[in-house]
């Protein structure tokens, strides 16, 4: 414990003296660093952040030295999260490579795949991209049907990925391939590596109702790929897909707590926007609403601590596998809210007449319906608590 | 470490659930109902909670109790919610003792709280007028006459008002010897004084209520429990220790029906298959499980405010309680319908669990109450 408190002690004198004023506020997506063989930073601040974090092997704090992780205890590691939040710390490498990907080899991968992979991924050098969906197979994750063909010195593959999150701008994408079309669903699928710069790999950009285009279509079209890129054995690969969506869903089930962009709460939008009287909204529905929305906030709040707390001394509970389905439901629920706080304000879809605030909440509101789509639908979610937890029949 | 439990709250847990679906599962309540028992709980029963030390749970060493907290108390209470146990826990231990922890003199204290330890004296407090909760609007009074205090006034939906031994009464301090003219204050009177009247009230969860009535009761010295201008605080402390602790009994009570309920969906065949294999009754048994998670981590954060005497403490309070009314509600509602014609029959203990639930879902302010209190508390 002491020992803890001093880590704690010498973590906040370093964070103080190296994370630069610039990196202490939310990042909007402009603000973020990717990484990338073509990557630039954003801003000067963003590259000194990142370039310190790197060089104290902090990036990837728990992951072995070895790989260029900082070799950090749990314990410790939270530690630095917390400090980190203490001064509202940017990331200083946004990586579906250090989020997704590292986990996964850390777990399956070889000790060569290791070594070549993951201290890429800690110093910012490859960006990667994740290719599970298909056109054909969204809920339904384990009907793959992109196709990787054994050719004796390397895999052959065709087909296409869709919600591929920065295909465009990555340099890899880690894949589920089917590698036995004649095995039954989730027994004949692998784990591939694919660079993006092969030839016959293209991804195009899919515009989205909030206007974005962070997702895209990867198409495939006799792509060559080395069998050194296979993530464990041949057709296994589907146990490791289940255990990186587990990572994916604690992702975004964190991420809907405190997201990124700049967004006001309902709390403050409410004193903006809505009449008070006698120190009270004076709209008794709209207070009711507000309400709902913070006790819900407060007990998942909790119930986030409740995880952690259970983590660190052992205790098993079902709390970790709600929190994707409340999470990103939350998050969805936090936006319809500010937009009937808002009334017309928050409606503007951009130019003059509306404050930036306004114009985001609406765009935050679009984009929000993707969180209970995205990483296994809510209705995904329910399924697998109805039979995991609670262990109720296959329908 | 207050969302989970440790090591000696577990064995605190585990102890309690052994002894009451032991001595106490749910057909002892339906027994009690059925015998229209006067007393309405078994105070054998009760005295083995005693030589538990249960009596003793959240109250201070100095005066015989265990001194554990209501993280201690919770995991009892939790466990009376699965067995729909009836017993003075809540009115005596929680409402009673609490108060007089919190506002009683030092010979008060020592004059009652041992008493309460060793099951020797039970507790009931009177403090609604209405049908609905209201720590504020209340016309009881006490007066000063002829150098005599004197009680008037009526009271209902008072939790253990038929059998305990004494009622704390809340009441307007109208004598003129304290600063404010309204002054709060709690009045001990045991319940066969002259000028008492008793009227029991037979509610849907098969407990003990009563409505009572107090006219020109006679106060003696030493009766006054938080005299001065602190009385309104402090009925507010004792209300949301009593919130507090209500929730934890519920969330017991809606574990219970949950996990009934599933089981249920487990064995229930139709058209040639378990029910719970149907999508439209996993999903809605698993929203359930979600809430059931989410109003957990709430509760166990409440108990821990009241031992650590957060100043949260009431908008922790109005939070556990506004959820726990909802989930409660949800969770038996559900009940019944996935348990179909079976779950409306008496012969089902899920129907008792349903009205249990009402009953916990007015003690101590409904839904409506405790969600504009919270935004009361955060300004808006």
């Amino acid at each position: 414990m002491e020992e803890l408190e001093a880590f704690r002690r010498e973590t906040r004198t370093w964070l103080e003296e190296n994370c630069p004023d610039s990196e202490r506020q939310p990042a909007l997506p402009d603000d973020q660093y990717w990484g990338g063989r073509d990557a630039a930073f954003p801003s000067e601040g963003a590259r000194v952040w990142f370039e310190r974090m790197r060089d104290k092997h902090w990036i990837a704090p728990e992951w072995p030295s070895a790989y260029g992780g900082g070799g950090l205890s749990p314990e410790q590691a939270h530690v630095l999260k917390q400090e980190l939040k203490r001064i509202r710390a940017r990331p200083p490498l946004c990586s579906l490579g250090l989020w997704m990907l590292g986990p996964a080899l850390l777990e399956f991968g070889s000790e060569e795949q290791k070594l070549e992979h993951l201290p890429s991924i800690v110093r910012g050098e490859i960006r990667w991209c994740q290719g599970y969906s298909e056109p054909g197979s969204g809920s339904d994750l384990a009907s793959v049907q992109t196709r990787a063909e054994d050719r004796g010195d390397h895999f052959l593959v065709n087909g296409s990925k869709i919600w591929t999150t920065g295909a465009d701008k990555a340099d890899c994408i880690f894949c589920l391939v089917r590698t036995d079309p004649g095995a039954k669903k989730q027994e004949g699928i692998s784990f591939l590596l694919i660079d993006m710069a092969s030839d016959g790999v293209s991804a195009t950009p899919i515009e989205l109702i909030s206007g974005e285009s962070e997702f895209c279509q990867t198409f495939f079209d006799d792509v060559l790929v080395p069998k050194s890129n296979l993530v464990g054995e041949i057709n296994k690969g589907w146990s490791i897909a289940k255990a990186l969506l587990v990572h994916e869903r604690k992702l975004i089930a964190e991420m809907g707590t405190e997201s990124p962009r700049k967004q006001i709460t309902p709390t403050a939008a409410a004193r903006e926007y809505l009449p008070f009287s006698d120190g009270r909204i004076a709209d008794a529905h709209l207070r009711a609403a507000l309400v709902d929305y913070e006790m819900l906030l407060q007990a998942i709040a909790l119930t986030h601590m409740r995880c952690y707390e259970e983590k660190s001394t052992g205790t098993q509970s079902a709390a970790p596998l709600i929190m994707k389905y409340v999470g990103t439901e939350l998050e969805k629920a936090k936006s319809e809210l500010l937009l009937a706080i808002m009334g017309s304000k928050g409606l503007g879809w951009e130019g003059e007449g509306f404050s930036q605030i306004e114009l985001d909440t609406l765009r935050i509101w679009a984009f929000s319906k993707t969180l209970t789509i995205a990483g296994g639908t809510s209705e995904i979610q329910l399924n697998v608590l109805a039979k995991r937890v609670l262990g109720l029949p296959q329908s | 470490m207050a969302l989970v439990l440790n090591e000696e709250q577990r064995l605190l847990r585990d102890t309690a659930r052994e002894f009451l679906t032991k001595n106490a599962p749910v057909a002892e309540l339906r027994r009690l109902r059925d015998n229209c028992d006067e007393i309405g709980y078994s105070p054998s029963l009760w005295q083995e909670m005693v030589a538990l030390g249960w009596a003793g749970i959240p109250v201070q060493e100095a005066f015989g109790g265990l001194d554990f907290g209501y993280l201690g108390l919770g995991v009892v209470l939790e466990e009376t919610g699965r067995t729909l146990t009836p017993s003075p826990l809540f009115a005596t231990l929680v409402l009673g003792a609490s108060a007089i922890q919190l506002g009683g003199n030092e010979s008060q204290k020592e004059r009652l709280l041992p008493a309460i330890v060793a099951g020797e004296l039970t507790l009931a407090l009177a403090l609604e007028e209405h049908n609905h909760h209201n720590p504020t609007g209340f016309s009881t009074s006490l007066r000063k006459e002829n150098g005599q205090y004197l009680l008037n006034g009526s009271k209902c939906f008072v939790l253990d008002g038929h059998s305990a031994d004494q009622c704390l009464v809340v009441a307007r301090n109208d004598s003129g010897c304290t600063q404010s003219a309204d002054a709060v204050c709690l009045v001990l009177v045991p319940r066969e004084t002259d000028g008492v009247q008793c009227d029991r009230t037979l509610m849907a969860d098969s407990r003990n209520a009563a409505n009572l009535t107090f006219q020109n009761v006679v106060i003696e010295d030493g009766w006054i429990i938080g005299e001065g201008s602190e009385g309104q605080t402090l009925l507010e402390a004792v209300l949301d220790r009593g919130r507090v602790a209500l929730c934890a009994e519920m969330l017991g009570l809606a574990r219970e029906a949950f996990e009934r309920t599933v089981d249920y969906l487990k064995e229930r065949t139709q058209f040639g298959v378990k029910i719970g294999s149907f999508q439209a009754l996993q999903h809605r048994a698993a929203i359930m499980l979600t809430e059931l998670e989410l109003c957990q981590s709430v509760v166990l954060q409440a108990l821990t405010a009241v031992d650590e005497d957060s100043d949260q403490l009431p908008a922790m309070a109005s939070l556990a309680k506004a959820k726990m009314n909802e989930l409660v509600q949800t969770v038996t509602n559900e009940a019944v319908q996935m348990h179909g014609g079976i779950g409306v029959t008496d012969e089902l203990d899920i129907g008792l669990f349903l009205k249990r639930a009402r009953v916990c879902m007015q003690v101590l302010g409904d839904s409506g109450y405790h969600k504009d209190r919270y935004a009361r508390l955060c300004g808006y």
